[in-house]
C-alpha cells in the first residue's frame, strides 16, 4: 500500500523545521504518511491555498485562523489550529540611527529586559515609531503593541506598526520607511549581515512562552479525515522532540539551509536554533535560552483567548465572543487524542508562563 | 452610465507592468494604475482607493495588502477591499491562475469577468515564461557539472570526451541515478582529495 501524499505550504522560515524535519527525518514516514512541502512567499497566499484546498494544511502565524474567526481577510473558510509548530523566535531589531540615538542617551542593548529596551527605544523615537511586521495578524504585531502599551508610561504618540514582507525588511529600513521591525529567523539575522539593523530584543523577553507558529487545516478537515489528521499531529510531535535534543542542531540546520528550504547559510540557522544571536554587525554576540522552542505543541485555547482578545479591543470587535471564537479554534482535543495514541506519552506539566513587566500569563487580567 | 472601474496594478517590472496595462486596455475602458514601489504601496492604494487591486499571488508584498482590510475597515472608513465572495468559482479560477482581485463587494461578476480573463491570460504566460527560465538555468547549471567531472575523468583516467562521458552514464545507469548526481559527487570528491 502507498501512503497518502499529503500536500503542505510552509514560508522559508526556521520555525517550519517540525514540517520540514518531519519530512527529511522520516517522522512523517513512520505515521504512514508522505509530505509534499510547498514553498510559498506569503502568508495571505498560504491561508487561500488551505482554504480552496491547493494544501491540506500550512505553517501558519498563530494569531491567523483566530482573524479567520473574526471575519478578519481571507475568503471566510474558518480554519483551525491543531498543532503548535512554535514558541517564541521573534526578534525585534533596529536601523543603526535609531541605535546610535539610543546609545547616545547611554542605553546599553542588555537584551534581557524588555521595559528597559521599550523605555530606550521609544526615547529615541524623533517622531512617530514604525516598525515593521510580516503580517497584521501575528504574534509579532500582538508583542509589540502589548510590549510598547504596557511599559507603564504614556503610550508613545504614534505607534505605526505596519506590514512589509520580511525579504523586503532590509530595503524598507534603508529606504526610512520604518525605524525598527518585528521578524522571524533568519530575517533578523539576515538584516544584521546585511549591515541594515542591530537586535535589539528576543521576543521571549516580552512573553516567555508565546505561540508563534501553528499548523493550520481548514476547520471541516478534522470531520472528513480523522486518522490522517493524527497521524500528522504525531508526526509533527516526535519531529518536535527530535528538534529539542541538541546534538540535532547541525543536522536540523544542513537540512533547513537546502535550496529547496530556506535557501541561507547553515550558520545564519545555526544561530536561532542554538540561541547563539550576532546581534550587530561588528558581531556582537547574545545568548538567549529558549530563544525558539519547539517542544510546547500542544494548541492552548487560553493562548487563542488571549489573541482573540487583543485582536478584539484594538478593532472594536465585541471583546467577549471574540475570545470564545478564538478559543474555539484552538483545537486542543484533536491534538491531545492524537498523542495518546503515542505508546508511553505523557502530558507534560502545566508551567507559569510570565510577561516582561512581571505579569504571571492570565489572559483576564491582561489589559 | 457606470461609472468607470478603478484598477490599480501591483508590479515591480516595468515591462510586465506595461503588458499589463495593455491587455486590460484592450479588454474595456478602464481607469487603471501601476504601483511599482512596494515600500510605498498600502500607501498608495489607501491614497488612489481602486475597485480592484491585481497582483501576481506570489508576490510577497500579498501580505502588506491584508493590513487595508484593517485601515479600510468599517471601524475607520466606509470601503472594504476583500476577495468577492459573491462567486467563490471565479475567486478561485483567478487564484490558481496566481492572480489576487481585491474586490470590492457588491460589485458584479459580469463587470469583473473581461478583467480577470485578460488578466489571468496575461499572469499565465509570465508564469510559463518564469519557468521556462528556471528550466534553463538549470540545465545549464547541470551541463557545466557535467563538464567539470568530465575534465576530472580525461585527466585522471587518460580519457577522451566521449569516453569520459561513457563511462559517467554508464555509472549513473548501474547505480540507478542521475547523470548530473554522478558529475555532482565526482566534482565534491575531487574537490575533497586535491
Amino acid at each position: 500500500m502507498t501512503s497518502p501524499v499529503l500536500p503542505i505550504g510552509f514560508l522559508p522560515l526556521v520555525d517550519a523545521a517540525p514540517l520540514i524535519i518531519a519530512a527529511e527525518m522520516d517522522f512523517a514516514r513512520a505515521e504512514g504518511l508522505t509530505l509534499d512541502l510547498r514553498r510559498a512567499t506569503s502568508w495571505s497566499r498560504l491561508r487561500d491555498m488551505v482554504t480552496f484546498g491547493q494544501v491540506v494544511a500550512a505553517h501558519m502565524l498563530s494569531p491567523m485562523p483566530i482573524a479567520a474567526a473574526l471575519g478578519l481577510g481571507g475568503a471566510g473558510a474558518p480554519l483551525a489550529a491543531v498543532s503548535v509548530l512554535s514558541t517564541n523566535g521573534q526578534i525585534v531589531g533596529v536601523s543603526p540611527k535609531l541605535a546610535a540615538r539610543m546609545q547616545n542617551n547611554g542605553f546599553a542593548f542588555g537584551f534581557d529586559n524588555a521595559t528597559a529596551a521599550g523605555i530606550a527605544l521609544m526615547g529615541a523615537a524623533d517622531g512617530p515609531l514604525r516598525i515593521g511586521v510580516p503580517f497584521p495578524f501575528s504574534m509579532h504585531a500582538e508583542l509589540l503593541y502589548y510590549w510598547l502599551t504596557s511599559l507603564g508610561r504614556p503610550s508613545p504618540a504614534v505607534l505605526d506598526i505596519r506590514t512589509v514582507p520580511p525579504p523586503l525588511m532590509t530595503e524598507a529600513l534603508a529606504a526610512c520607511e520604518i525605524d525598527a521591525f518585528c521578524v522571524g529567523e533568519p530575517w533578523g539575522s539576515m538584516a544584521v549581515e546585511d549591515g541594515a539593523a542591530r537586535l535589539l530584543l528576543p521576543g521571549s523577553a516580552i512573553w516567555s512562552d508565546a505561540p508563534e507558529k501553528v499548523l493550520g487545516v481548514r476547520a471541516d478537515l478534522a470531520d472528513m479525515a480523522p486518522e490522517m489528521l493524527s497521524s500528522l499531529i504525531r508526526a509533527l510531535h516526535l519531529a518536535a522532540n527530535w528538534l529539542g535534543d541538541p546534538s540535532s542542531l547541525t543536522i536540523a540546520s544542513e537540512i533547513l539551509c537546502r535550496p529547496e528550504y530556506l535557501d541561507v547559510p547553515t550558520e545564519i540557522i545555526d544561530r536561532a536554533l542554538s540561541g547563539q544571536l550576532t546581534v550587530s554587525p561588528r558581531g556582537e554576540t547574545r545568548r538567549v535560552a529558549r530563544f525558539l522552542d519547539f517542544s510546547m505543541t500542544t494548541p492552548d485555547p487560553v493562548h487563542a483567548s488571549w489573541i482573540g482578545g487583543r485582536l478584539a479591543k484594538r478593532l472594536g470587535l465585541d471583546r467577549v465572543q471574540a475570545e470564545k471564537a478564538a478559543r474555539d479554534t484552538f483545537r486542543t482535543d484533536l491534538h491531545r487524542r492524537a498523542l495518546l495514541a503515542i505508546p508511553g506519552f505523557t502530558e507534560a506539566a502545566a508551567h507559569q508562563s510570565r510577561f516582561s513587566n512581571g505579569q504571571t500569563f492570565n489572559p483576564i487580567a491582561s489589559d | 452610465m457606470e461609472r468607470r472601474l478603478k484598477i490599480t496594478i501591483v508590479e515591480r517590472d516595468q515591462a510586465r507592468a506595461a503588458l499589463i496595462v495593455k491587455s486590460l486596455t484592450q479588454a474595456g475602458d478602464y481607469d487603471l494604475h501601476v504601483v511599482s514601489d512596494m515600500a510605498r504601496l498600502t500607501a498608495t492604494i489607501a491614497e488612489r482607493n481602486p475597485d480592484i487591486v491585481l497582483i501576481d499571488l506570489d508576490n510577497p508584498s500579498r501580505d502588506a495588502l491584508e493590513e487595508l482590510r484593517l485601515a479600510t475597515s468599517p471601524l475607520e472608513r466606509p470601503v472594504a477591499l476583500f476577495v468577492d465572495q459573491s462567486d467563490a468559482g471565479l475567486t478561485k479560477i483567478a487564484i490558481e491562475a496566481g492572480v489576487s482581485a481585491y474586490v470590492v463587494d457588491g460589485l458584479r461578476a459580469d463587470r469583473l469577468k473581461p478583467i480577470l480573463d485578460a488578466a489571468v491570460a496575461r499572469f499565465t504566460m509570465f508564469r510559463q515564461m518564469r519557468n521556462e527560465l528556471a528550466t534553463t538555468r538549470r540545465a545549464l547549471e547541470e551541463r557545466k557539472i557535467i563538464d567539470r567531472a568530465k575534465g576530472i575523468l580525461m585527466k585522471a583516467r587518460g580519457l577522451d570526451e566521449a569516453a569520459a562521458y561513457a563511462l559517467l552514464r554508464r555509472t549513473a545507469m548501474d547505480q540507478g541515478r542521475k547523470v548530473v548526481d554522478v558529475a555532482e559527487s565526482l566534482v565534491t570528491a575531487a574537490g575533497l582529495l586535491s
